[in-house]
């Protein structure tokens, strides 16, 4: 159904996705059809214990409306109208399978529609039952790797072709492991609840980790022509939004939404007009979306005030710590290094490890940054990441190591995804080629 | 399990390139090729001439015919390829994803079909067989 949504959202020219801009009727209606499906689909789901089935009355309605709403007018509460022609349909079992993309093309129509009639539509009929859904895909018995994929496609009613791409999977094995994970929910009568207080830690931690997993794809390529990657990051940061809407009691989702807030907010600042990568410590502040950062200011300190810390709020903090950290030209970044070994005795994560030894060299100074990244060569986790080695070149470049830097940047190079970074880390390689010919030269 | 990446471009835009673009276009490619190497993931690869040194044969009824010119006239045509190993589809279209021809042109994803006895050893068969 992303297909839909794409049309409302960007005709085109990509450039009608700034969070200030006023609502238009197409932003509204994009709203409407992004919460409605949502709402829709977890409350059918969970009545009908089958998300497919759901996925097919939900398709079912809306081309029902479609032929109904132009005739007879919309109604005064369009959900509730949705929700009573689904049910029929998902209970007398009439399935007559209709194409995605047809569906898709009637719930724009029926977005634009709502959009219209939004204002009278303030009775809220249904429990709203998404964290039910959300718990549901993120369910210990259903595969990691699909959790992301799955919420984005039932919470937000994206379109698996569009997953696919975005997680860098074939869209036919995407729509295989999505139908494969329904099944799943269905035959093994995985719950539409909200867990109970023992399980509730191990089983928030999934939820949030699969959003996040939504998020961290599209982050991974920030190429500004990718639109596929920042609609990812679009949609992850909503579903992350609607999960502090649901769970406004837990500190943890504040913090992931704030942590992807901070990230979100340097977007323009990481390319420059020539579209070549910006390193963080370079970036330009003017090109910071300050607003973004002051909700991420807001949701961390109101995510301190519960007095429970965790990974997502030590993931703001640090983002937060880096930000004020370049406002103010703080040089010390003792700050960090501490934010960075709280948040690695908890996760213990080699990520986590690197970018402490970056902040370490900050304050130790290289040579003990070099010992913690020789230590982390032995991780094989980071073996193919690329981060780690364009820290190792930049390390091994400073302290004049050139030998080692040369290979690292070989490797960072190869291993890049995004055309930008490459050709960062090429410059940068070439600036130490260039200064050992001057020397052997 | 082994992957032909097939590497499509348009060939012309190499000439528009100017002698500093094409050396650091080069070095990004052997960069690659050096991580692909150093994670066993390397089998083969090579870059293919212009289209324009193609030369198409088959046998119809006995009779060859030799045309001249590629077998397919298209916008981008065959520009090279790398034969990986890869434990599955996702691991492939990661390594595609990573190579330079990724963002200058288009990239062909395809699994080799198996030959049975021969050198596969990947770690999954190997974990299966222990």
């Amino acid at each position: 159904m992303a297909h839909l949504r794409r049309d409302i959202r960007h005709p085109g020219d990509g450039c009608d996705r700034r969070v200030n801009r006023p609502a238009s009727a197409r932003d509204i209606a994009n709203a409407v059809a992004r919460r409605s499906y949502g709402k829709l689909l977890a409350y059918l789901a969970a009545d009908m214990h089958d998300v497919s089935a759901a996925e097919d009355a939900l398709a079912e309605a809306f081309a029902a409306a479609l032929a109904d709403w132009p005739v007879h007018g919309c109604p005064d509460n369009p959900e509730s109208w949705l929700m009573t022609v689904a049910r029929r349909k998902g209970i007398d079992g009439v399935r007559r399978r209709r194409s995605r993309e047809a569906a898709a093309v009637q719930l724009e129509t029926i977005a634009q529609m709502q959009a219209e009639c939004v204002e009278t539509d303030d009775v809220e009929p249904f429990p709203d039952r998404r964290l039910g859904l959300l718990f549901a895909c993120a369910h210990p018995a259903i595969d990691v790797g699909i959790r992301a994929p799955l919420m984005l496609q039932t919470v937000l009613g994206l379109d698996a072709k569009v997953i696919a791409s975005a997680f860098l999977v074939s869209p036919e094995a995407m729509c295989k492991r999505l139908g494969r994970a329904k099944q799943k929910i269905r035959e093994a009568r995985i719950p539409f609840a909200i867990p109970e207080r023992n399980a509730w830690r191990e089983r928030l931690d999934g939820v949030l980790a699969a959003v996040y997993a939504a998020y961290a794809e599209g982050w991974s390529d920030p190429d500004d022509a990718d639109l596929l990657h920042r609609d990812l990051v679009e949609e992850a940061i909503f579903l992350a939004r609607v999960l502090v809407e649901l769970l406004p009691q837990e500190p943890e989702t504040l913090g992931l939404l704030a942590g992807m807030l901070y990230a979100e907010a340097r977007r323009r600042a990481r390319r420059n007009a020539q579209g070549e990568y910006v390193p963080f410590d370079e970036q330009d502040l003017r090109l910071w979306d300050a607003r973004m950062i002051e909700e991420a200011e807001a949701l961390l300190r109101r995510a301190g005030a519960f007095g429970r810390i965790g990974r997502y709020q030590l993931e703001a903090a640090l983002q937060s710590a880096h930000v004020e950290r370049r406002r103010s030209y703080r040089s010390d970044w003792t700050p960090e290094v501490q934010l960075y070994d709280a948040l690695h005795a908890l996760t213990r994560s080699p990520v986590v490890a690197l970018n402490r030894a970056l902040a370490i060299a900050e304050v130790q100074g290289v040579e003990a940054a070099i010992a913690e990244i020789r230590e982390l060569a032995a991780d094989k986790r980071l073996a193919q990441y690329q981060p780690y080695w364009a820290a190792r070149a930049a390390l091994f470049a400073r302290v004049g190591n050139d030998q080692e830097a040369m290979h690292a940047y070989e490797m960072a190079i190869g291993l890049a995804r995004d055309p930008a970074v490459r050709g960062f880390l090429q410059r940068r390689q070439e600036e130490i080629a260039a200064r050992n010919h001057r020397r052997s030269g | 399990m082994q992957y032909l990446l097939m590497l499509f471009a348009d060939e012309t835009a190499w000439h528009r390139m100017s002698s500093a673009e094409q050396q650091r276009g080069v070095a990004a490619y052997q960069a690659y090729t050096e991580a692909l190497k150093e994670a066993g993931a390397w089998v083969g690869s090579n870059r293919l001439q212009n289209t324009n040194t193609a030369t198409t044969v088959r046998v119809v009824d006995g009779k060859s015919q030799v045309l001249d010119g590629p077998y397919a006239d298209s916008k981008e045509q065959l520009a090279g390829y790398y034969l990986i190993e890869a434990a599955d589809l996702d691991a492939a279209l990661s390594w595609a994803a990573r190579c330079p021809g990724a963002s200058h042109g288009t990239i062909e994803v395809r699994p080799v079909w198996p030959t049975y006895g021969a050198t596969s050893g990947t770690p999954a068969t190997a974990a299966t067989a222990a």
